[in-house]
C-alpha cells in the first residue's frame, strides 16, 4: 500500500500498525509525534492504530527555533 | 527588603516556579553541543522548540533532546513559522503530544520581512488555545491595548517585542513597554529585540519579569560567553529593579559631605 509519510510517498505491506511504520523507518517512538490525516495519534495508540493505504501522516519531532 | 531578597524572588508562569528570569532560543546554533553550552552558560530553565517533521532519508541524524534534556529544560514549543490560527493549534497540538507540555509560545506573524506579529489572527488563536487547555505565552506588539486584550484571553504571559525578531536593536519602545507592565497581572517578559547584555538589563530595570532571547546568543562570536553575560545583565536589570534606582537631577549633587570643610 502507499502512504504519504512527510509529504513523500512510501510503499508499506499491509497489514501495519503505526509502531510497526516508526520500527520499519527506524524512528524513535519516544521522540516524535504522529498525525494521522489531521488527528494527533496518541503514543498509547502506537500498536492498535493502523494505516491504511492513502493516508496521510506526518511525523514530528523538536527541533532548534526561537 | 534585604540585599539576598533575591534569592526568593522566582518567576511564576501558569503556576510553575522559576528562578531564572532568562529563556533561550535555540535555533541558529552552528550545532545542538553549543546550544547546549549556552543553555547551561545562561542558567536557564526554559528554552523554546520548534516543531518540525522528522528527516525520513536520515532517520540517525541528531535530535535536539538528545541534547538538551527535557528533564532538565522546560521544553516551550513554539509555532514560528505559522501564519494562521489553524496551523499554530495544529503545530501545539503535536508538540504537547510529542512531549506532553502544555506550556506553550503563541507566535503568528504577519510578514515575512518584519516578522511582526498579525494581531488580529494572534487574539484568535490565543483564544482557541486557551479553550483547548494549553498555557499560552504569547508574542505580540508593543500596543497596550492587545498585550489587555490577550491577558483577558487567559494568556499567562505576554511577551512584547522589543524589536524585530533577530534585529538585535534593543528596546526601541520603552514607554510602551512600561505600560503593558504596569497594566498586566501576569508576567510580562520582551521577547524579540535584545542584541547585547545592557538591552537585557534595559528590558529588565523597566520592571519586565524575563527576557526571551534567540540571536543575540546564538549570533554573537563566541555564543558561550554571551549567554554568560545575558545571565549577568538580567540578574543585575532584575536587582536594579527590585533595588529602586535613585532619582534624575538636572545638576550636580556632591557625594562628599559640605560640612566640615577646611
Amino acid at each position: 500500500m502507499n502512504v504519504q509519510i512527510n509529504g513523500e510517498m512510501r510503499e508499506f505491506e499491509a497489514p501495519m500498525s503505526i509502531l510497526q511504520l516508526l520500527q520499519a523507518m527506524s524512528l524513535p517512538s519516544q521522540k516524535i509525534a504522529v498525525e494521522l490525516n489531521l488527528e494527533i495519534v496518541p503514543k498509547s495508540a502506537y500498536h492498535s492504530q493502523m494505516v491504511a493505504a492513502g493516508d496521510r501522516i506526518e511525523i514530528v519531532h523538536f527541533i532548534g527555533g526561537g | 527588603m534585604s540585599a539576598d531578597s533575591s534569592k526568593d524572588d522566582v518567576l511564576t508562569i501558569a503556576g510553575r516556579d522559576f528562578s531564572s528570569r532568562l529563556i533561550i532560543g535555540t535555533g541558529k546554533y552552528a550545532d545542538y553541543a553549543e546550544n547546549a553550552a549556552a543553555a547551561e552558560a545562561a542558567g536557564a530553565e526554559i528554552v523554546t522548540v520548534a516543531v518540525r517533521r522528522v528527516n525520513l532519508s536520515d532517520p540517525s541524524a541528531p535530535m535536539l533532546i538528545d541534547y538538551i534534556d527535557p528533564k532538565k529544560y522546560t521544553f516551550l514549543p513554539n509555532t514560528a513559522g505559522c501564519f494562521t490560527g489553524e496551523d499554530a493549534v495544529r503545530t501545539l497540538r503535536l508538540a504537547r503530544e510529542a512531549g506532553g507540555w502544555s506550556l506553550v509560545k503563541l507566535e503568528v506573524l504577519g510578514d515575512e520581512k518584519t516578522l511582526y506579529p498579525n494581531m488580529p489572527e494572534t487574539l484568535r488563536s490565543a483564544e482557541l488555545l486557551v479553550k483547548e487547555g494549553f498555557d499560552v505565552m504569547v508574542y505580540c506588539s508593543d500596543d497596550p491595548i492587545m498585550a489587555k486584550q490577550l491577558e483577558d484571553i487567559g494568556c499567562c504571559a505576554i511577551m512584547p517585542l522589543a524589536a524585530p525578531i533577530g534585529s538585535g536593536l534593543g528596546v526601541q519602545n520603552p514607554i510602551n513597554i512600561r505600560m503593558i507592565i504596569e497594566q498586566s497581572k501576569v508576567p510580562v517578559l520582551v521577547d524579540a529585540g535584545v542584541g547585547t547584555a545592557s538591552d537585557a538589563a534595559i528590558a529588565m530595570e523597566l520592571g519586565c519579569d524575563g527576557v526571551l532571547m534567540n540571536t543575540a546568543i546564538a549570533e554573537a562570536k563566541n555564543p558561550v560567553l554571551m549567554a554568560q553575560a545575558m545571565r549577568h545583565a538580567v540578574i543585575a536589570g532584575r536587582q536594579a529593579y527590585l533595588a529602586g534606582r535613585m532619582a534624575k537631577r538636572l545638576y550636580a549633587d556632591p557625594s562628599s559631605p559640605l560640612g566640615g570643610l577646611i
